[in-house]
């Protein structure tokens, strides 16, 4: 009941501008990667699949912010089941790819967001490796590059109140890792991808 | 002052409602005729159009019909709507975040809340004052002077376009007309058919003879055939329907007349807005149409215009 109404106020607020580019919303593992502008982003790409295929992704998201309090631990558990990890002090222990490569093992997919953090600016930062490591270990799965549009401008960093402008959700061709294709070509082409969907 | 389902009020939705009726009927036979592709598409736009019509048309119908209060809130959605769509379109900074907060859900509720209580020393007011000073003072608090005019310009001006003149379709409600009291629905209803019909005649004059265009860098669609063709026929059908408003025949002419050239002015201003950001819609709320603010662009210039000439010759 409340996962309906989450998944209904994260379309309304998005404008339910949602726009299957580069391949179909078909049920099978696979890893959303997309820009980071906006708190909204997990949420609204979650909100964004077809049922069938939402019920199978778990964003992953920075633990930090998400056992903050209990509005938004329950959100992270109960709604959209979210793979926390550790931003702040990664360790051997408490590697965050342990963690994701464990949900995917459950055939789960995953919406992850390879710059880390937001950017205020609303330029696209430059990958963290995870990505990349992700690609090296699960070659089988596919890369599907999101972009999202609008969303800083609903709720930009540091504010809590939105603004309803009209955002967009655009899911691209999907990209493997190449043969031998070294770490920063790889974090450069997947960037690529979700740069060359821009609409507005 | 309730408008009322008085015989007048009737006779004006059947006649909408029979329009409707045979567009959608030539319609449904058109698109068997159609041979090529380019037809095809073009019917198929129509009778997409068409359909939206029905709903456009029946949802009108009954906000007229739970009186004034009804018709307020639709077009304050409409207006929230077409504000929506404007903002998505027009790049504002991060300075503007808060701005923007107080224009969708404190500027724009007030405008109708006025409009409700008939409060028109106010509402004529409050967005070209008020608001308008309010506007650059608060995204100046915000510290952010990037830009800082043309962002202040285009927050005034979505304001302007989506909430201020849109108002005043509602805002008809509120004349007090010596000789017509307790009928303002039906003026308000014949405002907002005469200003879409003069679209609607437009296109189809536009479609069916028209190659020369007006300003094809602006509209590509609206062609001197068109124009004539639809500003004339729209004229004569507001005249015609004089009986039910409070002008004689040649003043209901006059006023048509005012309404339609003010409709085209709307539709050439949001066109020029639509190629400057490279869209040719503004959104794709209603199918056939494209977006809200595109289906009302020619609402947005008429209505200030029918509204005050309404009240300095008539009240």
């Amino acid at each position: 009941m409340i996962k309906e109404l989450v998944i209904m106020a994260a379309k309304l607020v998005s404008g339910s501008n949602i726009r299957w580019q580069g391949c179909e919303p078909v049920v099978r593992q696979r890893i959303y990667f997309a820009n980071h502008t906006s708190n909204l982003d997990a949420l609204v790409i979650w909100a964004a699949l077809p049922p069938q295929l939402r019920d199978a992704a778990r964003p992953v998201a920075a633990r930090d912010y998400w056992i903050k309090n209990r509005v938004k631990r329950y959100l992270a558990n109960k709604v959209f089941n979210a793979v926390l990890i550790e931003r702040l002090k990664p360790t051997t222990r408490d590697n965050p790819l342990t963690d994701m490569l464990a949900a995917m093992e459950q055939s789960h997919s995953l919406i992850i967001f390879p710059e880390g953090g937001r950017q205020s600016s609303g330029e696209m930062g430059p990958f963290k490796g995870g990505l990349y490591h992700l690609a090296m270990e699960r070659p089988d799965v596919e890369f599907v590059p999101v972009l999202v549009e609008n969303l800083n401008r609903i709720l930009p960093k540091g504010e809590f109140l939105p603004v309803p402008v009209l955002g967009s959700v655009t899911f691209g061709t999907p990209i493997k890792l190449e043969l031998g294709e070294s770490k920063a070509a790889f974090l450069e082409r997947a960037q690529a991808a979700i740069k060359a969907l821009h609409h507005l | 002052m309730t408008p009322q389902l008085d015989r007048q009020t009737c006779v004006l939705v059947g006649g909408v409602v029979a329009l409707l009726g045979i567009g959608s009927v030539v319609g449904g036979i058109l698109s068997r005729l159609a041979t090529n592709e380019t037809a095809h598409a073009t019917i198929h736009n129509l009778n997409a159009r068409l359909k939206a019509w029905w709903i456009m048309v029946g949802i009108f119908a009954l906000a007229m019909a739970t009186g004034g209060i009804g018709s307020v809130v639709l077009f304050g959605l409409t207006s929230f709507l077409a504000l929506r769509e404007f903002i998505t379109l027009t790049p504002t900074g991060r300075g503007d975040h808060r701005t923007l907060f107080w224009v969708f859900f404190v500027i724009l509720p007030l405008q109708y809340y006025l409009i409700a209580i008939h409060w028109y020393g106010f509402f004529a007011i409050m967005i070209p004052v008020y608001a308008f000073l309010f506007i650059p003072l608060r995204s100046a608090v915000a510290g952010d002077c990037e830009r800082f005019l043309e962002r202040t310009a285009k927050i005034q001006w979505s304001l302007m376009a989506c909430v201020y003149c849109v108002s005043y379709v509602p805002a008809l409600l509120s004349l007090e007309i010596p000789g017509y009291a307790h009928q303002n629905g039906k003026l308000m209803f014949y405002f907002v058919l005469v200003a879409q019909l003069s679209d609607v005649l437009q296109y189809a004059w536009g479609k069916t003879l028209g190659n020369r265009k007006i300003l094809p860098s602006v509209s590509p669609n609206k062609t001197w055939a068109g124009f004539w063709g639809g500003v004339l026929c729209a004229t004569l059908v507001g005249a015609a329907l004089w009986w039910v408003t409070p002008f004689n025949p040649w003043q209901a002419a006059g006023m048509s007349l005012a309404i339609t050239l003010m409709g085209f002015s709307g539709g050439l201003v949001m066109s020029a807005i639509k190629r400057d950001r490279g869209v040719k819609d503004y959104g794709h709320l209603i199918e056939g149409h494209g977006g809200v603010l595109d289906r009302i662009d020619s609402l947005c210039f008429a209505a200030p215009v029918f509204f005050h000439l309404t009240r300095y010759f008539f009240t």
